[in-house]
């Protein structure tokens, strides 16, 4: 098996034929004339977005995705989410000494795979290998830009009381998925990673709702911590029904065993939206027409303001308590 | 969800407590033991559905709660030499010994796992023969027949890298203190459904008849919740103190023979210091002499290790019901989650964690 050496990272042939063999064959040899690329036009309009985004899983394939689409995910949505068309992504990667090309290769197919589907292009990027043990088999980063919609503006400042929380699909799957894959655990049929590109569902909701003041990928912390960092950059206090929340069967059970909370789990293909009452229609229906979008729904409402930004969750059983900030870690209960 | 859903139907529970209602004539306080159940109840809002007049107090029920410092700080002691990975269940983690936890102890270079099972640590001592592997071994009776397990196979194939650290503690003895004590503050109590899925019900019916209290077996759930509090208030008021079964679906009168017979077969009944309780006799699980070679306190020399409590935490008091996690001095001051002085408010089960995540504002 053929595999990465230190000096496919060392800038002289090896790397040369790395990047000719590996990298341009997926991407195109105009990729590699330069370190920079020049984006023809987009600077004719509007504004320009930039995002960068570092990607790093284990296992690198689980089920529903893998390295190659939360890189390239990574950057469209929290494009995306700014209510920015994807026009251009770079791409680094670090690699370890050892790590099999063709692990290599099957990311990198990914990777493009996933910028076809977006549309956009991967125009630039850089290689570097590690020694053995430098680095956990491959990580990734990524640069996206991208040019904002004219009219929009995305700014948590922007919510009103009364206004609609939306969620764009059942959340947790990608918690759940690279957990399981990771654990060796299984919960009645796998659980499949949401991770999806977001700019279709986005854009289609920026367009029936051009006054949404707030978008944002719901990521690692989850839903939750999403609610908290716009309840706080806004100074209200959001309120959220527990059963209105989208979470699928095997995600709920698999949260029951393990104790975890499905609002704190990560999901890789989901937004949460605030939309004004009068547009909540429009909204769920421009949702609705893509797979990525499954169970889009209302789950809470934009409250009075509060610096201190309180989440407020109510319980099936009509109970208000808080919603915990999440730490950022997930620790397995004992029983 | 089977299971699941049935059990937490909004429209039965308020029937339940509607029950409760009509059942009640005068104030009652009841404890349930295990700290699953207590997140259940202050999550979903449960002792919000019962009338004025019942209480509910949380019992040493967490197993992560109830481990004392000493404990802990062999463990770090452990995880800070080389050579050593140390397993642990992941909520234990985070709570302090005298000085930092698994965590910190992790940042500085300390081998510490996270296993799902105890036989998780089997597979990694197989892995590294290099290193000598330990699991922490932390529980109630729900864990032990797993531990049990992972013990009895360790030695079948003497495997010689492999030792266990064994923290286990028995519901029953912590049961009778708090119901032994006078004068006491519980009237009822609710027992763990799946403590009692192990060991069985008819363990409990010594206590009731010897301290005269109804004890139910109940469930996780919200209507499993309410339906012991319900035949627990509903012997109160009629002047009974037995044991029944609100969780007959999974808890036997006899339990699971398979798995006491494991812990039988590897434990006996020691006994164990509670933090903030203090030594309860026959109150823990320690290794048999034919499993003593699997002990790590031995292998590691590990008994001149002695804990210190952080003075300002209560866990004591909380553990017995005597204080609620709010009315502490130190709750959400000098302690919280991110900083916490013991560890019931760091565990995912701990009453102290409960009502940081769930009642702080309220």
């Amino acid at each position: 098996m053929k595999r990465i050496q230190m000096a496919h990272g060392g800038g002289g042939r090896l790397m040369q034929q790395l990047l000719r063999e590996h990298v341009a064959a997926v991407f195109g040899e105009p990729v590699m004339h330069h370190d920079g690329a020049v984006l023809v036009g987009a600077m004719a309009d509007g504004e320009l977005v930039m995002t960068t985004d570092a990607s790093v899983v284990t296992p690198l394939f689980f089920p529903g995705g893998d390295l190659g689409k939360l890189a390239v995910y990574g950057a469209v949505n929290d494009l995306a989410v700014t209510g920015a068309r994807p026009v251009a992504l770079s791409l680094a990667l670090v690699l370890e000494e050892g790590l099999p090309l063709e692990t290599l290769d099957r990311l990198l197919a990914s990777v493009k795979a996933a910028a076809d589907e977006v549309g956009v292009s991967v125009v630039t990027g850089d290689t570097k290998v590690v020694e053995r043990g430098g680095c956990d088999r491959i990580y990734a980063a990524t640069t996206g830009i991208g040019r904002r919609l004219p009219g929009v503006r995305i700014d948590a400042r922007r919510v009103r009381e009364g206004d609609r929380v939306l969620l764009s699909g059942d959340i947790g799957r990608h918690g759940v998925a690279v957990l399981s894959a990771r654990e060796g655990l299984s919960f009645g049929g796998a659980v499949e990673s949401d991770c999806a590109p977001l700019w279709g569902p986005a854009l289609d909701l920026l367009t029936a709702v051009p006054s949404a003041p707030f978008l944002r990928d719901c990521t690692r912390g989850g839903v939750a911590a999403v609610l908290h960092e716009l309840a706080r950059a806004a100074g209200v206090s959001v309120s959220v029904e527990e059963a209105s929340v989208p979470v699928s069967e095997p995600v709920r059970g698999a949260c029951a065993i393990l104790g975890l909370d499905p609002m704190s789990l990560a999901c890789e293909g989901r937004f949460l939206a605030v939309v004004p009452p009068a547009h909540v229609d429009a909204a769920l229906a421009a949702l609705s027409e893509h797979s990525q979008c499954p169970g889009a729904a209302v789950v809470g409402t934009i409250g009075a303001a509060d610096p201190g930004g309180a989440v407020w969750l109510t319980t099936a059983f009509g109970q208000e308590r808080p919603l915990d900030y999440p730490s950022g870690e997930h620790l397995p209960r004992i029983c | 969800m089977r299971y699941v859903d049935e059990f937490r139907d909004p429209a039965a529970a308020g029937r339940l407590a509607d029950r409760i209602r009509a059942t009640v004539t005068r104030p009652w306080t009841l404890m349930e033991v295990c700290g699953g159940q207590t997140h259940a109840i202050v999550r979903f809002g449960i002792d919000r559905l019962l009338p004025e007049g019942v209480s509910l107090l949380h019992g040493p029920g967490c197993p992560v709660c109830v481990t004392p410092v000493g404990i802990i700080d062999q463990a770090l002691a452990l995880a800070a030499r080389p050579g050593i990975t140390l397993c642990s269940f992941g909520d234990m983690l985070r709570v302090p010994g005298t000085s930092g936890d698994l965590i910190a102890a992790r940042t500085v270079g300390a081998d510490v796992r996270v296993v799902w099972s105890p036989l998780d640590a089997l597979a990694v001592a197989r892995a590294s023969p290099e290193r000598q592997v330990v699991f922490f071994a932390v529980g109630f009776e729900t864990t032990a027949p797993a531990v049990a397990m992972a013990v009895h196979r360790a030695a079948a194939e003497g495997l010689e890298n492999l030792s266990f650290l064994v923290a286990h503690v028995l519901v029953p003895p912590a049961l009778a203190a708090i119901a032994g004590a006078r004068p006491r503050a519980v009237d009822g109590f609710l027992a763990a459904g799946h403590v009692c899925a192990i060991m069985g019900v008819d363990e409990y019916r010594p206590l009731a008849e010897r301290y005269r209290v109804p004890i139910v077996v109940t469930g996780f759930e919200p209507l499993d919740l309410l339906q012991g509090m319900l035949q627990c208030l509903q012997q109160l008021e009629g002047g009974r103190a037995e044991v029944e079964n609100a969780f007959a679906r999974t808890a036997r009168d006899d339990g699971n023979a398979a798995a006491r017979a494991m812990i039988e077969r590897v434990f006996e009944v020691v006994p164990r210091a509670w933090r903030g309780l203090g030594t309860l006799p026959d109150s823990g699980l320690g290794l048999r002499p034919a499993y003593a070679h699997l002990d790590a306190v031995e292998r590691f020399d590990l008994a001149g290790i002695q804990g210190r409590e952080d003075p300002r935490c209560r866990a004591g008091d909380v553990l017995q019901g005597q204080l609620l996690p709010t009315d502490c001095p130190e709750f959400d001051r000098a302690c919280s989650p991110d900083r916490p002085l013991g560890a019931p408010m760091v565990s995912a089960e701990g009453a102290c964690a409960a009502w940081h995540r769930f009642r702080r504002h309220t």
